[in-house]
């Protein structure tokens, strides 16, 4: 036989070792590191977008827009706070740390916060007298590291957040490289200039609900029992870890899902540890109900949280509310195309940027870099983010509208359907067109 | 003199009294008896109050200090002086775990034996321990000076940064990163006063002193096992 | 996630007001666990008979003529004493193993809490304040005692959840921590045919303590098994026929404190449980070193 006239097989790329795989291994083997990055789980899991709202009809009957007022305010921190904290919307800024960010971007988080009626939440690293002055409610993050704890700052919170965990790395801790730590980042945080910033785990003073119990004791006679104490949790165990959280004694719990943001950890923690946050809802809300505190211990969901359905959805499945952090850079500008040129010489491209933590951000957010931070201007800023926070906002009136609703919190799940089994299971509603998901008792 | 029995008139009167004096220079004086094991007593306290603690207390006791002085006449339960900023906090008993976690600043002097954890995460505070201090003390410890007149337990000073730790007794093991350090007369000074002022009768000399290898400050894959 | 305090008493004079003593310390733990209580009393010697407590949820038709039937059944002398939800039956010795499946025979919802001379469990769902009230927990008298209060982490709270857990004959354990490879050990101790009945990490630490006695391990051994075999946080308490002791994992954070007089020794996951203690001012007061364990005797 004719060798030549043999057809060859086309060259098939391993599904297994795909070339990002096969990168990533080459990109380890040169440097001896795991992949450190910012931001979310990148991988597809189910989420929001598998959910689809049933709209009123004949059986239900919908509110016009513009004259049947959709209600949209919430109040956090109901329980034991004397001042609980009020806001317009329930969608509120997670936190951030200055640090991770740049003054101005936090100083346009704030702005824009306010100008929407809603929180915003400082970070690992303290509060900065920028950020206090540009947000007339702020939420003070009482963290593991500690860095810049300070009790003055403390007082001068609108609500505490005493975090546990978070979805990007639930269990773990963080790790800035050195790049980042500028002088202001190293005063404030106590810390030599230029080392890796190494965060702790677990809190250095309590390990435990029954622990955690007397520590929002000890946090709330140091405010007078003013302001609401809330508990963050990543997303992994939601019934038991919330449940464990009211017991403890939070006002709210907030919980985040695996698709939430970080400003640096190991990319083998972003993608393989945590629940998708449309899996943690259910038995969130579950926990709630079963000790008989749910709107009693509000709720506060993250992770992934990008437009008014999403607002819709969550609330629709028990959440109070929703805290929104990568989307909220994005609104900033963040990875915005007018720096694709920049993006390329980074390596990356326009939406893929999550290099967070080398301080080199094109947009000036991410960033400690005096010239690149100037690129951005916290009043602009700011008002694409209040914009951003009412178009949200109104996406989610025009849902509840829809479903005969006139307020954001009378959503309930049976107003929503699922477009796949996994969405079904994962948020205990019908699958479309059926009465059944996955796990339902009598089918 | 104001005496305020903690059992009978409960835990918020005596923070909420004592936190009407923030902001204000006047050197009260307090005593609280009753204690009892409770939490948080005498939190969040920033004036120059001279409060007495007559027995043995709970968890976080002074937390948060700034400027007062306060005195336990007893042991103290887990995270006494925790996030201490300024002041003084004296306990005449033995300290649970966490004394002084993450304290920025102050004086936290512990007249018998600090458990685990002893001044973890610091960041400034200056810790005068007169016994014993146990396991895990000063982990990630940032900056100020913990002093230990006896003995220190396993794994002194673990990936910490710039704080310094002076011990005149053993060491039972050092943490990831800490090493013995060369004792220079700058560091005997400091030691010195803090001798003083803790009340402590020993002299600088009979100290080593342990800080940071700064082996850890930037990552190198030849140090991946402690990671 | 939890609180334990213990007693043991070294001063004879002391036994008629253990449950007393132990009472109020319990009481002090209760924001430590608010879900649910238990407490294991060491009292009077049975004079060589065993003592089997049982619980049941429905007390009036589990209890009714259960000596006699349970008498039947073993061909020997049986009294009962009712206290709530529990009962205390007197068996002859040596009839442990058979009591227990006469009685899933005779009252298949009853519960056996513990066995032995001196042991006696008592532990439902509820506030301490509460639990010790119903089983008149003030007025027993003993030598050691062991309570519990309990803030469920990742099993349910029924009275089954609730500690302290039996280990064998005389023996209990409670626990404050949170173990994180108690599924594996349970699946590896049940195809020894150990048995566990419930997902409580807790009741897989008993039930290990009580393979490897089984095995031949004194419980001292089996105490420094627990620092190489189970992964996680943990303060065990152990009570045995006469002794009482204590182990804590190597990492060491859930608290812990003991105290030690002439008349006793105690432990409490904080200081406030102790406070109350005759001579508490003068006590050696210190926390537990972690994996060490401690033993105190008769």
């Amino acid at each position: 036989m004719d060798s030549n006239n043999i057809p060859r097989t086309v060259p098939i790329q391993s599904a297994t070792f795909s070339n990002p795989i096969n990168a990533e291994i080459r990109r380890a083997a040169a440097s001896g590191i795991y992949d450190i990055r910012g931001g979310g789980a990148k991988r597809r899991v189910p989420h929001f977008d598998d959910l689809l709202f049933l709209g009123a009809s004949v059986s239900r009957y919908p509110l016009e827009g513009y004259r049947e007022k959709c209600e949209t305010k919430v109040t956090l921190g109901t329980r034991f706070a004397k001042k609980p904290i009020e806001l317009d919307i329930p969608i509120t800024i997670a936190g951030m740390s200055f640090g991770a960010l740049s003054g101005p971007a936090k100083e346009a988080l704030g702005r824009g916060a306010s100008a929407a009626g809603t929180s915003t939440t400082t970070g690992d690293g303290g509060m900065t007298p920028e950020e206090r002055g540009h947000s007339s409610k702020l939420v003070y993050q009482y963290l593991p590291s500690r860095y810049g704890m300070n009790p003055d700052d403390l007082r001068k919170a609108d609500a505490i957040e005493v975090v546990v965990g978070q979805g990007a790395k639930p269990g773990g801790g963080g790790m800035l490289l050195g790049q980042k730590i500028s002088d202001r980042v190293a005063q404030m945080r106590c810390l030599p200039k230029g080392i890796d910033q190494r965060s702790a785990c677990r809190h250095p003073d309590w390990t435990g609900p029954d622990d955690l119990e007397i520590k929002i004791l000890e946090l709330r006679e140091i405010t007078d029992w003013q302001v609401p104490i809330y508990v963050k949790v990543g997303g992994t165990r939601p019934y038991y870890d919330t449940a464990l959280a009211v017991k403890a004694g939070a006002d709210v719990v907030v919980l985040d899902g695996m698709q939430g943001g970080t400003a640096a950890t190991q990319d083998v923690f972003i993608e393989h540890v945590g629940l998708p946050t449309l899996a943690c809802i259910r038995p969130a809300v579950q926990a709630l109900q079963d000790l008989g505190m749910h709107r009693e211990v509000q709720l506060v969901v993250s992770g992934g949280i990008r437009t008014g359905a999403d607002v819709a959805k969550a609330l629709a499945l028990g959440a109070d509310a929703v805290a929104i952090g990568t989307a909220a850079l994005i609104a900033l500008g963040d990875n915005d195309p007018k720096w694709e040129s920049e993006y390329q010489k980074l390596g990356t491209t326009t939406g893929a940027y999550d290099d967070w933590h080398e301080g080199k951000d094109p947009a000036g957010i991410t960033t400690q870099d005096a010239e690149l931070m100037k690129r951005l201007d916290p009043i602009d800023a700011g008002r694409r983010l209040r914009n951003y926070l009412k178009v949200m906002t109104l996406e989610a009136q025009t849902i509840a509208r829809a479903c005969g609703h006139n307020h954001l919190h009378n959503l309930e799940p049976e107003d929503l359907c699922a477009l796949t089994m996994e969405a079904a299971a994962m948020a205990r509603v019908p699958l479309a067109g059926t009465d059944w998901y996955p796990g339902k008792a009598g089918f | 003199m104001q005496t305020y029995d903690l059992e009978a008139n409960g835990l918020r009167g005596l923070n909420a009294a004592l936190q009407e004096l923030n902001g204000s220079s006047d050197k009260t004086a307090w005593e609280i008896v009753n204690p009892k094991g409770s939490h948080a007593i005498a939190v969040g306290l920033n004036s120059p109050a001279e409060v007495t603690i007559k027995g043995s207390t709970g968890y976080y006791c002074a937390g948060m200090n700034q400027q007062a002085t306060v005195t336990v006449k007893g042991s103290v339960g887990p995270g006494v002086a925790e996030n201490m900023m300024s002041g003084t906090v004296i306990v005449e008993g033995d300290a649970s775990q966490y004394a002084g976690a993450t304290g920025q600043g102050g004086l936290l002097v512990i007249k018998g034996n600090a458990s685990s954890r002893c001044g973890i995460s610091m960041k400034g505070i200056d810790i005068v321990v007169h016994g014993n201090i146990g396991h895990m003390c000063a982990f990630m410890g940032q900056a100020g000076n913990l002093v230990v007149l006896g003995d220190a337990g396993d794994a002194l000073g673990d990936s910490c940064y710039e704080a310094r730790f002076f011990v005149r007794g053993s060491v039972k093991s050092l943490g990831a990163d800490c090493i013995e350090k060369e004792m220079r007369p700058e560091h005997i000074e400091v030691l010195k006063d803090l001798l003083a002022r803790a009340g402590a009768d020993a002299k600088p000399e009979e100290f080593k002193r342990y800080g940071s290898a700064r082996k850890l400050y930037n990552f190198d894959v030849d140090n991946a096992q402690a990671y | 996630m939890c609180g334990i305090v213990g007693l043991f008493l070294k001063d004879k004079s002391l036994e008629p007001k253990l449950g007393d003593m132990l009472t109020d310390m319990l009481i002090t733990m209760t924001d430590r666990g608010p879900d649910s209580a238990g407490i294991a009393i060491y009292g009077a010697n049975s004079d060589g008979r065993t003592k089997l407590t049982v619980q049941s949820d429905k007390p009036g038709e589990a209890f009714g003529g259960l000596d006699s039937a349970l008498a039947e059944a073993l061909g020997g002398e049986v009294s009962i004493r009712v206290i709530d939800t529990h009962a205390v039956l007197n068996l002859p010795a040596g009839k442990e193993e058979e009591a227990r499946t006469a009685l899933a025979e005779l009252r298949p919802g009853l519960r056996v809490m513990s066995a032995g001379e001196a042991i006696e469990i008592y532990k439902e769902v509820g506030l301490p304040e509460k639990v010790a009230e119903r089983f008149d927990v003030r007025g027993m008298s003993g030598t050691h005692g062991i309570g519990h209060t309990r803030m469920a982490t990742e099993s349910a709270v029924t009275t089954e959840g609730a500690h302290p857990f039996s280990t064998g004959l005389d023996q209990c354990l409670v626990h404050n921590g949170s173990l994180s490879n108690h599924n594996s050990l349970r699946r590896r101790l049940q195809r020894e045919g150990v048995r566990i009945e419930s997902q409580n990490d807790t009741e897989v630490g008993a039930a290990y303590l009580t393979w490897k006695m089984q095995n031949g391990a004194t419980l001292g051994e089996a105490l420094e098994g627990t620092l190489e075999d189970l992964d996680g946080f943990f303060n065990f308490v152990v009570g045995t026929k006469d002794g009482f002791g204590v182990v804590r994992d190597p990492i060491a954070c859930k608290p812990a404190v003991m105290a030690e007089t002439d008349q006793y020794v105690a432990f409490g996951s904080e200081y406030r449980a102790l406070v109350n203690l005759p001579g508490i001012e003068d006590a050696k007061v210190w926390e537990p070193e972690p994996a060490t364990v401690y033993f105190w005797n008769h």
